[in-house]
């Protein structure tokens, strides 16, 4: 197998993406000890991390890409799968599961046909799970977005949906 | 007058902010507008209720507010003088409506010292902190105490660490002072993962110089110029306020070089974390702050002496600070003389689950259960039976009726099988099972287990595994004493504090409800119909009066019968969803 050097590894990255992440590293002044704040506001750029990005922020840092690889992967905050355009969470922190919230995880499930972390074919919803949002007064929880449900339980599920597939 | 609107996150979810929108522009059409001050503060802890709109200074405590009441409370209650009384808090056990908050069975036990500004002052507004004595703690330190007299102060306070590990603040100060570097760091563990509390994160939403100060008088007694804050990114409203504070304190001068004219210098820098529960135990914590992966690393050597970039470093928690410009401005024996004999002080706890009154609260160590579920938590909720009370997160256990009784500190909680942790406390009632209560934390417990010592890592995944396995109906009595074993192997050998602590959730329920694990494991049965493996649905046929509402509501078409006759189930395609049982009007279905 033909080796590869950090330097010529070819990104799938438009120039213009390329651009944004090396202005973020820069910002950061391209410290590996930022990695974790690189990442956040990559992700906040990108909506998500894939590989590609990975390999830029690496080169960028001057640190491996198996490291910025298992840096995302370890922390839940980071995703490599673009989320839908309208993100759902449900919110699993016990108040939420004392009060049902994996049945209401279950109803989203079946309606949209997908599991957790995973994103409807039309992009356009997608499903996780977030520990405690601390709205415990308003348990289960469920987020839209940054649109907040509360009380919400399994019949209430398909109303939701109703109000984003319109849009 | 002042009008206060809570602007904590469960009350910003049920629409306060355009609460407060419509009362400033209510205001503006009356011609109040500079007669009357609306004020968006911290949580007021009754998120039950939320969101609350309190009027001060007469403590008119309206509950449940909704924008379109607006209207009403500025024509009646700031015009006319009039309360409104559909929107006043009503006592569900006296049915009397409580209009001053003073009188609510809810504060009435609750003494803050570190909740003390929170649903009190605006905490985007530095000049509310500071009339209500803020910064005077630090004032006090750097030009009349010498460090040493610092810690002395709050050794004597006998303040122990609210996260949950529970050591004393001062020592911990002190042994970090007494490294010699030439940098060290303050670090505010903010970073709170426990699910089921958000007490740090009201207490940085509501008062966030609180946290400043402390920091910037620890930096003065151990001899640190940063402090770092390392909060979690799903807390955008708590980073948005931290960002704001630091802001004013630099402009202000409270943050930055020579603070109060002397040469005293501090600054503080936030950093973020990224949804990790492990980042909560402190070298991880560190880790993650240096940008890798939050894995731990055996102690010693502790931070006081390597810690952030292998410097000298101190890491409390957010509750931690809060308590201690309150100690310093009233002094440590005002401090010690709250609390019980070992655990000095208050506790916050985020009181959530079965319970009427969701909410932050903060009590005296000491305090009994009974106390805080009962009397200020309101009960249980629609008139069941309390069956047990989780306290200290995943790391904790679950404590029974006959615990009810026992004064809330450190070592009385550890004492019965659980612990304080960093303050949440779910309720639960007979209709939740300890089986799947106990495999809903281990689930959580596999999930954020880092990885890097094997006890944690596999153990947690067999343990889960076995549970799942009982929950299922395909338990062995074997297995009971299998889960005991691992258990105390796991605590024994882990690496961090996630690990040692990880089985307690079990040990606790197999100590205090072995019976429900026996009746899943020999009767395959579940006492409170939540296995749903151990359930079946299925129609009581006195009682079906063929209305076929179970059958329409059904969502895998599981129910047949044509109408006016008896209904019947199918418990092979039955998901055993319970709307049925839910929707049928003659209780004509039932869950065995």
């Amino acid at each position: 197998m033909e080796e590869k050097s950090m330097s010529d590894i070819k990104v799938k990255v438009k120039e213009k993406d390329l651009n944004t992440i090396k202005e973020i590293c820069k910002s950061f002044d391209n410290k590996p000890g930022e990695l974790i704040n690189v990442l956040h506001k990559t992700q906040e750029h990108f909506g998500y991390l894939p590989a590609e990005v990975q390999e830029v922020v690496a080169q960028e840092l001057n640190v491996s890409v198996a490291k910025v690889y298992g840096v995302v992967t370890f922390y839940s905050f980071f995703t490599m799968i673009p989320k839908g355009k309208y993100p759902i969470s449900i919110c699993t922190g016990t108040a939420c599961y004392v009060r049902g919230a994996d049945n209401v995880l279950q109803e989203f499930k079946r309606q949209l046909d997908i599991e957790v972390g995973e994103t409807t074919e039309d992009g356009k919803f997608s499903l996780s799970c977030l520990r405690c949002v601390g709205a415990c007064g308003l348990a289960p929880v469920v987020l839209v977005g940054e649109k907040t449900y509360g009380r919400i339980s399994p019949e209430g599920v398909k109303e939701i949906l109703e109000e984003y597939k319109e849009l | 007058m002042h009008l206060l609107v809570c602007g904590g996150t469960g009350c910003r979810a049920a629409a306060s902010d355009s609460i407060v929108e419509s009362l400033k522009q209510e205001l503006e059409n009356k011609g109040l507008q500079d007669d009357v001050q609306v004020i968006m503060t911290g949580c007021f802890g009754f998120c039950e209720k939320g969101p609350i709109v309190k009027v001060s200074p007469d403590n008119t405590f309206y509950v449940q507010v909704k924008p379109e009441d607006v209207t009403e409370i500025v024509e009646e209650h700031l015009v006319k003088g009039r309360q409104v009384e559909r929107l006043l808090y009503k006592d569900p056990e006296k049915k009397e409506i409580v209009a001053d908050s003073k009188n609510m069975d809810f504060y009435k036990k609750q003494i803050r010292i570190s909740l003390r500004n929170c649903g009190f002052i605006d905490p985007e507004n530095l000049d509310e902190y500071i009339a209500r004595d803020g910064y005077m703690a630090l004032g006090k330190c750097l030009t009349e105490m010498k460090p040493a007299d610092v810690i002395n102060e709050i050794k004597e306070s006998g303040l122990r660490g609210r996260g949950g590990g529970g050591f004393p603040t001062g020592l911990k100060w002190e042994i970090a002072s007494k490294n010699d570097a030439d940098q060290k760091y303050v670090v505010c563990n903010a970073d709170e993962g426990d699910p089921g509390a958000f007490m740090d994160r009201s207490i940085l939403e509501g008062d966030p110089h609180a946290v400043l100060e402390a920091m910037a008088i620890c930096g003065y007694s151990m001899g640190a110029t940063k402090g770092l804050i390392y909060i979690r990114a799903e807390y955008p409203l708590a980073i948005k306020r931290l960002k704001i504070a630091i802001e004013q304190a630099r402009e202000y001068g409270l943050l930055g070089k020579n603070i109060f004219g002397t040469d005293f210098e501090f600054d503080i820098e936030l950093r973020y974390g990224a949804g990790a529960f492990v980042c909560g135990e402190e070298t991880s914590l560190i880790h993650s702050m240096e940008g890798e992966r939050g894995e731990p690393t055996i102690k010693p050597p502790y931070p006081a002496e390597k810690g952030y970039l292998g410097k000298p470093t101190n890491v409390n928690n957010v509750e931690t600070y809060a308590n201690i410009p309150v100690i310093i401005n009233k002094g440590a024996s005002w401090f010690n003389k709250i609390g019980t004999e070992k655990s000095k002080g208050t506790k916050v706890f985020a009181l959530a689950g079965k319970i009427n009154n969701v909410g932050l609260i903060e009590v005296p160590m000491g305090t009994t259960l009974r106390e805080v579920i009962f009397e200020i938590g309101g009960g249980i909720k629609d008139g069941k039976k309390f069956k047990a009370v989780q306290t200290g997160g995943p790391s904790g256990g679950c404590l029974t009726e006959e615990h009810l009784d026992t004064p809330i500190d450190f070592d009385n909680l550890l004492a019965a099988g659980s612990m304080m942790g960093s303050g949440g406390m779910i309720v639960m009632d007979e209709d939740d099972c300890m089986v799947s209560v106990a495999k809903f934390y281990l689930d959580f417990t596999v999930e954020e287990s880092c990885g890097k010592c094997s006890p944690c890592r596999i153990g947690n995944k067999r343990l889960y595994e076995l549970l799942d396995r009982i929950t299922q109906g395909k338990g062995e009595m074997e297995d009971l004493q299998r889960l005991r074993n691992m258990s105390n192997v796991i605590k024994d050998t882990s690496l961090c504090g996630l690990g040692q602590t990880s089985p307690n959730p079990i040990l606790s329920t197999l100590d205090n409800f072995y019976d429900e694990y026996v009746a899943h494991v020999t009767e395959k049965k579940c006492f409170a119909s939540q296995c749903k493996d151990l359930m079946t649905y299925s129609v009581v046929e006195e009682n079906c009066v063929g209305c076929t509402a179970c059958a329409r509501v059904c969502p895998v078409g599981a129910i047949s019968g044509e109408k006016k006759e008896i209904h019947y189930i199918n418990p092979e395609i039955c998901i055993k969803c319970g709307a049925c049982e839910e929707r049928c009007k003659f209780d004509a279905i039932i869950v065995k």
